[in-house]
């Protein structure tokens, strides 16, 4: 589960642009793992056994950790370092789970931040399990694992035997929300933080950069629409 | 030598793999090596020469999609290529990391800009969902870029390409699909070069004729805002914004759409950006172009007439 600004969030850099600016920033779930958080706690209602949160994380993601306590999971593991891109995070995240035993492992379809889309991949690779990406339904039956997923253009419907990581994609299911009973349980789960592995560097972000502002938008009057097909195939060139 | 993943679509190859291909040719000096899954259609390799692909290898016995068989496939046949790059798709993105795991690489996704090379290998690539860019150094030997479709320009390279065949066997079934469902004749919204969006204004999906009429004219695929998407006036997989899809068409018109900052977040790197809404406070007109402040019900059945007559 990763920890990301808000959605209202502005976002500007600092330090010469080379530092996200977490001035006043609102930590969230990311909204994609809201969904895998909720659908790990359906499937295992359906069937049996715990969910676990990890988060590759500094001690400031521990409050929207016990969020996701509240919702539901069992128990929380927290690997103290910062996320610093996507395959240092997949390196961690595959160590605790190996030794967790775990049947199967849920991501979000993208961190709303770096936008990777490369941990579920990442962990198939390094735990040496299939992996299905963007996934808009997922059951546990028999054992197996059934999931819808998007692809190019289309849906289609893929089974997987345990273990297995996949990803989730809007649709999966409707997030669930903490209730008062949640928040008061949440506060006695554990929250177990470790200590990362050493990795060596993948890559580095060097600096950031604001998208360029827009020019001012020119107008074109409601009753002479006409116009403005005839300035985007002459003057944009773009139809 | 540069490699390219060559996704297929029954047998073409669509515009984001030519775009790999010209970004691949670009950053070598001496050709192109492209892998792709199964036979292509007749002519399709002459496609990708014309982008500078010197050389294609046709991985044959993969019967199905399986993004653990594929990636495997594809690093054995790469074997000695130190950057391979592939198109930002939903195949891509379920192939990019687990090659990068077997070459044992630096991964980047989403990037948008050709390499600066002149101190190591560094990308720009999207991040914060539209609303920044970071430029990443790739540290390791091996590099996977997995580049955003319509980030970069089709530069030809025209070369003579030599096509080859092998073989892997299916060793184990580990995904197994049971069913394709793909929306037949449709654009794919990632890469369509134009989108008609439309939002709650439309008041309800009967009215979705006239943008799809519209979209039809233009060429362009339909996408909508979240609110509607939520009440199945549209299927979800046409949602654009932070929590939908991020798209980068040639040209984004968005109608009956407040331009909330999340719905920002996934068009505001369109090139050209229209908003028509009636009121004109609407914080979209601050990212937009070009724009119309009226009523959606009178505007688009102009917009019609004028693009079909333009057509002819
Ligand atoms: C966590 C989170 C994530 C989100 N992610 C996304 C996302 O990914 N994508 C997204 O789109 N939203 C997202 N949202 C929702 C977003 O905040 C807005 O609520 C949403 O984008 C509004 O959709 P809309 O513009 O269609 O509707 P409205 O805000 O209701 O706007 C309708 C617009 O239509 C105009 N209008 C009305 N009638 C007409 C007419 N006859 N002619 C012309 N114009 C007319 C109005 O002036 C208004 O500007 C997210 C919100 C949250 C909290
Ligand atoms: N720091 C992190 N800790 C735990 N999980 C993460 C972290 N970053 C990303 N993830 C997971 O990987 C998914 C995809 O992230 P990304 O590959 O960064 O787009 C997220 O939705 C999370 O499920």
């Amino acid at each position: 589960m990763s920890v990301v600004p808000d959605t209202t969030t502005k976002i500007t850099f600092t330090d010469n642009n080379t530092k996200f600016n977490t001035a006043g920033v609102q930590f969230i779930i990311n909204p994609y793992d809201e969904l895998s958080l909720t659908k790990a706690l359906e499937i295992v209602e359906k069937n049996s056994g715990t969910v676990t949160v990890a988060t590759v994380g500094l001690a400031d993601s521990d409050a929207v950790i016990r969020k996701a306590l509240a919702i539901g999971a069992n128990d929380a593991i927290r690997i103290n370092a910062e996320p610093v891109d996507g395959q240092f995070v997949a390196e961690q995240l595959a160590h605790v789970i190996l030794e967790g035993g775990y049947d199967m492992v849920l991501t979000g379809r993208e961190s709303i931040d770096y936008n990777g889309g490369q941990v579920c991949g990442l962990l198939g690779a390094l735990l040496n399990w299939p992996s299905v990406n963007v996934c808009t339904k997922i059951d546990v039956i028999d054992g197996n694992a059934h999931f819808e997923r998007d692809i190019d253009g289309g849906r289609e419907t893929v089974i997987s035997s345990l273990p297995v990581v996949a990803s989730a994609q809007k649709d999966l299911c409707e997030p669930r929300i903490p209730n008062m009973k949640g928040i008061m349980a949440a506060r006695t789960k554990p929250l177990n933080v470790v200590a990362p592995i050493a990795v060596d560097g993948f890559g580095h972000y060097s600096s950031f950069e604001s998208p360029s502002a827009k020019q001012a938008v020119r107008l074109f009057d409601a009753q002479n629409a006409a116009q403005l097909i005839d300035a985007l195939k002459n003057e944009a060139k773009v139809i | 030598m540069t490699g390219i993943y060559a996704e297929n679509s029954e047998g073409i190859f669509k515009k984001s793999v030519l775009e790999a291909a010209a970004y691949a040719s670009q950053i070598s000096t001496d050709g192109v090596i492209a892998v792709c899954i199964g036979e292509p259609n007749a002519g399709e390799a002459d496609k990708l020469s014309k982008y500078g692909v010197t050389k294609l290898i046709v991985v044959e016995g993969l019967h199905s999609f399986d993004a653990q068989n594929y990636s495997k496939a594809i690093a054995a046949n790469l074997e000695g290529i130190k950057t391979l790059i592939l198109a930002n798709t939903y195949e891509g993105k379920s192939i990019a990391p687990r090659v990068s795991v077997l070459m044992n690489g630096s991964l980047a996704t989403n990037v948008v800009s050709l390499p600066d090379m002149s101190n190591g290998f560094t990308v720009k690539r999207g991040v914060f969902s539209g609303k920044g860019f970071a430029y990443v150094q790739l540290n390791r030997e091996n590099k996977i870029v997995a580049i955003t479709p319509n980030s970069i320009e089709l530069k030809e390279n025209p070369v003579s390409i030599s096509i080859v065949k092998t073989s892997v066997s299916e060793s184990e079934k580990l995904t197994q699909i049971t069913s394709t469902n793909k929306t037949a004749g449709k654009i794919p919204l990632t890469e369509a070069e134009i989108v008609v969006s439309a939002g709650r204004g439309m008041k309800g999906p009967e009215n979705w004729g006239m943008v799809e009429e519209l979209a039809g004219l233009l060429g362009a695929a339909t996408a909508c805002s979240k609110p509607v998407s939520d009440m199945d006036w549209r299927p979800h997989s046409e949602h654009v914004g932070q929590t939908g899809i991020t798209i980068k068409p040639n040209l984004y018109i968005a109608i009956g759409i407040s331009g909330a900052i999340q719905h920002l977040a996934g068009v505001s790197s369109s090139k050209v950006i229209v908003v028509i809404n009636k009121d004109p406070e609407a914080p979209f007109f601050k990212a937009a172009d070009y724009g119309i402040v009226g009523d959606a019900f009178e505007i688009l059945p102009q917009l019609i007439a004028a693009a079909k007559a333009a057509k002819n």
